[in-house]
């Protein structure tokens, strides 16, 4: 390419696209399913999971990959409690679906 | 794994939680788009382990907030979901700032360099103050919405100035740190502090009727820490998931802002609202209105041919969704078409109301958007409204009047309105309803739930 680019130019540019991704599936997302929309994102924030695994599992062992570890209960709760009450939820819009086409 | 196919191994995770998102277009392929997002997190989260260190520690963390998860994920009953969102939002933020406290103290072990560069502080800088607001900002929304702390909004005077103020300070000890040639932890911990007590001070002043719109907005920081800590981190996946996320909670936050008609702004300089909600100053005139039992309002749906039941906050507050399906079963089997209006910010959070009824397992074919059947109020015979009032009050169409161009329902429209509520106090916009005077419209007082049940035994 035309040089070395620095990484965090390739961060904002992943940053900028990601949002535009977004930006366009969330608008086609039917309103009934506002709820379960929040609660998935919920689950998919706790990608955080990822941050803190990288920092509980660090090499040099301190202080830091304890805080680590907390951090990786409190987003696996988000990343399992999310996905989890998101699918109980979708489930009553099926139960509805299988009564309404009985 | 080498770090390029553990990023590739990201690229798929992001692609699967695309698609995640995509199908919630519609309650069809909602539950494969859920199942698209657990996949997208496992391809994650095991690529990651390929390069970390501890794993028996890592497991047995991720095994305790599994099962803290799933249990709360099980017992959280459907009425609570405001509350359960708005803890999760504030883990994310907790977590974002645990990570960015770790990755001062130690850079080297994300692969930064051991000096962090000015680019590096600032991330770090913007990460946890995100997070630590996200935090503060979402336990505030959780002790409102969960009813251990008033929803009445919490003002004192020289407030916003206040606020920037101590904006201000943070931001001086963000300068601090960076121009640091050590690890300046003073700056650092200062900043996280004042952080945490602006996150506080930001929501407290915001009322309860605003609280869709707050905890979409936490929803969406809580993106953006995660986006946040990417940076911080140089990790991809963090700020793609953590932009998706982020996008959506602004949309939603556009969506219930332009639902109230109140500009984004004023629902964050708050103020708004109270939870009791009052009686509003009148104009002078003496107004009357008709009330009547639940056995009157039973007999006039029974003789109805079409029936809209337009649910708002006060069916969620009494837990009636149950009822009302059986209500509406009943409708059903006398021949009357019965269908349910719901306005987007019915219930706490957005979508919530959707949720409730589907609880109840009421058919979704039978649950209308606002602009789906605002054109068929007019051919209805009996609108009954439950537990609503600023979402069926016809002064948004009043030039002048404070929810003037406010999206509502038509229920003013239909030729009988029966209007359930505890009292005549006000909505959330502390404004009288006009609709509550009409010649056509009867009140039945009382708890929605009650009220309900006993026209089940009417009919």
């Amino acid at each position: 390419m035309i040089g070395e680019v620095d990484p965090t130019i390739i961060n904002i540019t992943v940053f900028v696209l990601a949002i535009f991704v977004g930006y366009h599936v969330v608008w086609n997302v039917t309103p009934a399913l506002h709820t379960p929309l929040m609660s998935v994102t919920n689950a998919i924030s706790g990608i955080i999971l990822v941050g803190a695994m990288l920092a509980a599992g660090s090499a040099e062992s301190d202080w830091g990959v304890w805080l680590g570890a907390v951090a990786v209960v409190l987003a696996a709760i988000n990343v399992f409690g999310g996905f989890l009450v998101t699918q109980r939820m979708l489930e009553m819009f099926r139960k509805k679906d299988k009564k309404g086409n009985a | 794994m080498s770090a390029n196919l553990v990023a590739l191994a990201y690229l798929i995770a992001s692609v699967f939680f695309i698609l995640a998102l995509k199908g919630l277009s519609s309650p069809i392929t909602a539950r494969r788009g859920n199942l698209f997002g657990m996949v997208g997190m496992t391809i994650a989260v095991i690529a990651t382990l390929t390069v970390t260190k501890n794993w028996a520690l890592i497991l047995f963390c991720i095994a305790m907030g599994g099962i803290i998860g799933a249990v709360v994920a099980k017992r959280v009953q459907m009425t609570a979901m405001p509350e359960l969102v708005a803890f999760m939002h504030s883990l994310v933020g907790l977590a974002a700032v645990f990570i960015a406290i770790t990755a001062v103290n130690n850079p080297v072990s994300f692969g930064l360099p051991a000096m962090l560069t000015m680019g590096s502080k600032l991330e770090l800088f913007l990460g946890t103050f995100i997070g630590a607001m996200t935090w503060s900002g979402s336990v505030i929304a959780f002790l409102k919405l969960s009813g251990r702390m008033s929803g009445a909004p919490i003002t004192f005077s020289g407030q916003h100035m206040f606020n920037l103020i101590l904006a201000l300070v943070m931001v001086g000890f963000g300068l601090w740190f960076f121009f640091s040639e050590t690890t300046n932890w003073t700056a650092f911990a200062s900043m996280t502090v004042i952080a945490f007590v602006l996150g506080f001070l930001i929501i407290i002043p915001i009322g309860g009727a605003d609280m869709p719109v707050v905890i979409s907005m936490l929803n969406s920081y809580s993106g953006w820490a995660a986006a946040g800590i990417g940076f911080s981190l140089g990790n991809p996946m963090l700020i793609i998931a953590g932009s998706l996320v982020g996008s959506s909670g602004a949309i939603l936050s556009y969506i219930m802002c332009k639902a109230m008609n109140r500009s984004f702004l004023s629902v964050i300089l708050g103020g708004f609202g109270s939870a009791g909600g009052t009686i509003a100053a009148s104009d002078g005139t003496q107004k009357n209105h008709r009330s009547g039992s639940s056995d009157d309002a039973a007999f006039l749906m029974g003789n109805a041919d079409s029936v809209i039941i337009v649910p708002g906050y006060g069916l969620a507050v009494a837990r009636a969704q149950h009822s009302v399906k059986e209500l509406a079963e009943k409708l059903h089997e006398k021949g009357i078409n019965v269908r349910f209006a719901v306005h987007p910010v019915a219930g706490r959070m957005p979508g919530h109301m959707n949720v409730l009824l589907a609880e109840a397992e009421i058919p979704y074919e039978q649950v209308l958007e606002l602009d789906e059947i605002n054109s068929d109020f007019s051919s209805t015979d009996v609108v009954l409204v439950l537990g609503a009032n600023d979402v069926v009050n016809p002064a948004a169409y009043i030039t002048g009047s404070p929810i003037y161009g406010m999206p509502i329902l038509d229920a003013h429209k239909a030729r009988t309105v029966m209007v359930v509520k505890r009292s005549m106090a006000a909505g959330y916009a502390g404004l009288d309803n006009d609709l509550f005077y009409m010649d056509k419209t009867m009140m039945v007082f009382g708890d929605a739930k009650k009220v309900v049940e006993n026209m089940v035994k009417a009919l």
